[in-house]
């Protein structure tokens, strides 16, 4: 019973092993999401120029060679520089990229929610006391009217 | 001035520097007749250091910029390699420069049509952008000076090096 299970397990791991290697796999069409074709100035999935032809030979090179899509960018860059990825990386002055929506949705957030208590002291908004109590002629109206509905 | 024209006022300016950041960054130079030459150190494409313009000061210099994907550049590549055998020496030499393309490809290039002139590379194109060009190739003569004497948009053949650039090189001929 033992042994069948041992048997068992190592069958399993003989089948899974290269699915879970397959599923690491760079994969040209994912890569070509994630980069540019510099020459043209777009994704080089939408490119059909002789350099992004280059390009997508270099890259499957790369993937033949076993790169993972982390080390094929990186070879990327050596050739092309940063600004062959599509998105800046996120250090040095690239970060900025990342920070400065961050940082202006932060200072907007802060300056409607400034912008917004100043109006309420100035006496803008709603008043916080208590509202006044109807004169008698609105509640004569509001009794006449309510008894017009036979509630 | 109120606190809140301050801010006004320093926000107006983060935009408009932001503005001309941008146009500083991405603007194309375009140099004219005269103009120095962006002299930035650019790595050879065979074997390893880096090399500038600045090196060639006292000698005329004829800057190719190509790239192996593009066609127009294999159809003149004889022809400079022909005219730098002519007229190569201590007074002239074509430079070529290996731009937006990748090193194994510019060094194939190279070979498959016997380029023995130097060559240094310009993988993110940033001397390319510097010098002002709209694509490959493109040619610029430099004086002695590190001044630009000549520019050629497009692909030279021999009847444009020995009929504009041979007239210029110092007695027609290095």
């Amino acid at each position: 019973m033992r042994a069948r299970a041992i048997v068992f397990a190592a069958l399993a791991l003989a089948l899974l092993a290269p699915a879970a290697a397959a599923a690491e796999r760079a994969s040209l069409t994912e890569i070509e999401k994630q980069v540019m074709c510099p020459v043209c100035g777009t994704l080089l999935q939408l490119a059909e120029s002789p350099q992004a032809q280059r390009e997508r030979v270099f890259i499957s090179h790369l993937i033949d060679e076993g790169k993972t899509e982390a080390e094929i960018k990186d070879a990327l860059v050596v050739e092309y520089g940063d600004e062959v990825l599509a998105l800046p990386p996120d250090s040095g002055f690239s970060l900025s990229a990342y920070l400065v929506p961050i940082l202006a949705l932060l200072a907007a957030a802060a300056a409607l929610a400034i912008g917004v208590l100043r109006w309420r002291r100035a006496g803008g908004g709603p008043s916080e006391d208590e509202p006044a109590a109807p004169s008698e002629r609105d509640s004569e109206r509001l009794d006449a009217d309510l008894a017009r509905y036979d509630l | 001035m109120s606190f809140r024209s301050v801010i006004a006022v320093l926000g107006v300016l983060a935009v408009v520097g932001l503005l001309v950041f941008g146009l500083v960054v991405k603007g194309s130079s375009g140099l004219a007749i005269g103009d120095p030459v962006p002299t930035s150190a650019l790595p050879r494409l065979e074997g390893s250091g880096d090399e500038s313009l600045a090196r060639y000061r006292g000698r005329w210099v004829l800057v190719n910029f190509w790239a192996s994907w593009c066609e127009p550049c294999r159809a003149e590549a004889p022809a400079l390699e022909k005219f730098q055998r002519q007229h190569g020496g201590p007074r002239f030499e074509v430079l070529g420069i290996d731009t937006r393309d990748l090193s194994g490809d510019g060094r194939d290039f190279v070979h498959e049509f016997g380029l023995s002139y130097p060559q240094l590379r310009d993988g993110d194109g940033g001397a390319a952008h510097d010098y002002g060009t709209s694509g490959v190739p493109e040619t610029f003569l430099v004086d002695p000076r590190g001044k630009l004497r000549l520019h050629v948009p497009g692909p030279v053949d021999a009847e444009i090096l020995e009929g504009s650039v041979a007239p210029l090189l110092p007695g027609g001929k290095s």
